[in-house]
């Protein structure tokens, strides 16, 4: 048992991640990965291709081990299907034909992992629609998924990803292939979450742009390191060009972040960071 | 066309009661089990495991052993086979082009070999389920319900991993031993199937009423009825048909089966067009609006 050695303040961590490494047949990626967070903070994770980002969010399902260290979910060692916790993926073209509406996604993530014959009770049927009230969905919620844009997918999406009211919100890429409009709307579903109910975000994400103003701290992967710190402490040139070992420069334009000059390896021109 | 009068008929239908229950429960299984060989793009599965089936009933036939049993060794060895080695679809699609003009040939040379009579040969290719006796049928029957209670048990689950997977096994739906599970039930319901309409027609039970039922929903619950429904019209129609004249069962069966596939495709393009409809209109206000 680790004694809880934040005293009173501050509320215990939803997440948090002990001695954290990982490396690919031999090569450590990055090792002594120390984090916290706390209810209601929205992290995102930043780095190429290959550093390890898919890894960690594995890590936190419970469906991968770190090559060291622990990770532990509202204070115990993660493990597959956690109930408190939610999992967003990134939006992807689903087959016409599927046999899915826009509720049936839903009520995949209130009762689609329970056995037994598939009855859904009065309850599913009121969660789901509380939760497509919640997002929004409901002019949409019985077309067949098919038929439903990006945007709409994705809002879908965090429908299902709260049905068991998470404490952490997982996301991978969630706001890939969406175009601004729709970016803003699911970033805002995600943000109004953390701040109604203090539940924790977690945001893996090619470009943090989208979710600039709303990003608590920011976890950057790069070249077998890492760096954490608020969005002013970590995209800058001094501490960006450290990470990558080479000159990278942070332009900040209208309020866009672009980091210009990745090693090739690593990216192929420029990370909209 | 030979005409039957209705008194013998009757005594005909009392004859072959025991069959009629069988390609019941069977088209119901084959209706459920469709949709998920269609949800998991299985349908060359099927086809694959039903020729190794073939191979098995043919063995056991030849060694004097029971058919059913033969039949299901088949069906279970390549239902492992594909399961183990084909986890791509890719992969899994050049295990089972491989695996079926096998198993097809091992089941010719064993039918070659067999000395008996030529009707249990073509039976085991082409559907014979008149000819299979009571015991074998209730043998039958009692699989397909046992397959049947194990889907149903595993349904959601199964859905959930059929059709999204990623977020299925984020929240904790297993997703290896669940294949597993499909596959071992898929492979059941292809050797029982087998007996019933044939190796080669297999798919007119397992695939046509889910892809039907496709065609005109996209509910989760609606579309396993309507399978079931198709399914079960498609062989108990089949039978029906079939014993007031002298051909064979199974292409009353498939003609059934396809038949409603055809409607189902007719009635599904209307039904998109009009969806169509109905989606452009407040899309083009939505545009205006902004």
């Amino acid at each position: 048992m680790t004694p809880d050695t934040l005293g009173s303040e501050r509320p215990a961590p939803v997440l948090s991640i002990r001695g954290g490494a990982l490396g690919f047949g031999g090569r450590g990626l990055w090792s002594g990965l120390d984090l916290d967070i706390a209810p209601g903070e929205f992290l995102a994770v930043l780095g190429a291709n290959g550093s390890g980002k898919t890894s960690l969010l594995r890590a936190m399902l419970g469906q991968q081990r770190l090559d060291a260290g622990e990770v532990l979910v509202a204070g115990h060692p993660a493990r597959r299907g956690a109930r408190r916790v939610g999992y967003i993926p990134q939006q992807k073209i689903v087959p016409p034909g599927t046999p899915l509406r826009g509720r049936d996604l839903v009520m995949l993530g209130v009762n689609g992992h329970r056995w037994g014959p598939p009855i859904a009770t009065r309850a599913d049927h009121d969660r789901v629609d509380a939760l497509l009230t919640a997002v929004g969905a409901d002019a949409y919620a019985d077309r067949p998924l098919g038929t439903l844009s990006g945007g709409e997918q994705q809002r879908l999406r965090v429908a299902q990803s709260l049905a068991d009211d998470p404490v952490l919100l997982l996301c991978d890429e969630p706001l890939m292939s969406l175009d601004l409009h729709h970016q803003r709307e699911v970033s805002e579903l995600i943000d109004a979450r953390r701040r109604d109910h203090g539940t924790a975000v977690v945001f893996v994400t090619h470009d943090v742009n989208p979710v600039l103003g709303m990003v608590d701290r920011i976890l950057y992967l790069a070249q077998g390191r890492f760096t954490i710190g608020t969005p002013d402490e970590v995209l800058r040139d001094d501490v960006l060009s450290g990470l990558y070992g080479t000159s990278v420069e942070v332009i900040r334009s209208r309020g866009r972040v672009i980091v210009v000059g990745v090693p090739d390896g690593d990216h192929h021109h420029e990370v909209i960071a | 066309m030979i005409t039957v009068d209705w008194e013998t008929y009757v005594q005909l239908l009392a004859l072959v009661q025991n069959s009629i229950i069988a390609a019941a429960v069977l088209g119901i299984l084959g209706g459920l089990i469709g949709v998920f060989v269609m949800q998991r793009d299985m349908a060359f599965a099927v086809h694959g495991i039903s020729e190794l089936s073939f191979a098995g009933a043919a063995a056991a036939l030849l060694l004097g052993l029971n058919v059913v049993a033969g039949s299901l060794v088949g069906s279970l060895v390549a239902a492992a086979l594909i399961g183990l080695l084909g986890a791509r679809a890719r992969d899994r699609n050049s295990i089972i082009g491989v695996l079926m003009p096998f198993g097809l040939g091992l089941g010719i040379l064993f039918l070659a070999l067999y000395p008996g009579r030529s009707g249990n040969k073509f039976g085991l290719l082409t559907g014979q389920i008149i000819s299979v006796d009571i015991p074998q049928l209730g043998l039958l029957i009692t699989i397909s319900v046992l397959v049947l209670l194990v889907l149903i048990v595993v349904w959601r689950p199964l859905t959930f991993d059929s059709l999204d997977p990623e977020v299925a096994h984020a929240r904790g739906v297993p997703g290896r031993p669940l294949s597993f599970i499909f596959m071992v039930l898929l492979g059941l319901a292809v050797a029982v199937s087998v007996q019933v309409i044939g190796a080669l027609l297999v798919l007119a039970l397992l695939v046509t009423p889910a892809a039907a039922a496709l065609r005109v929903s996209s509910s989760p619950v609606l579309v396993p009825v309507l399978s079931m429904v198709f399914g079960f019209v498609s062989a108990v129609g089949g039978i029906l048909l079939a014993i007031g004249g002298s051909l064979p069962i199974s292409p009353y069966i498939t003609t059934i089966s396809f038949a409603i596939y055809v409607v189902c495709r007719i009635v599904g393009s209307r039904r998109l067009s009009a969806t169509s409809r109905r989606l452009s209109a407040p899309s083009r206000r939505t545009l205006e609006a902004t």
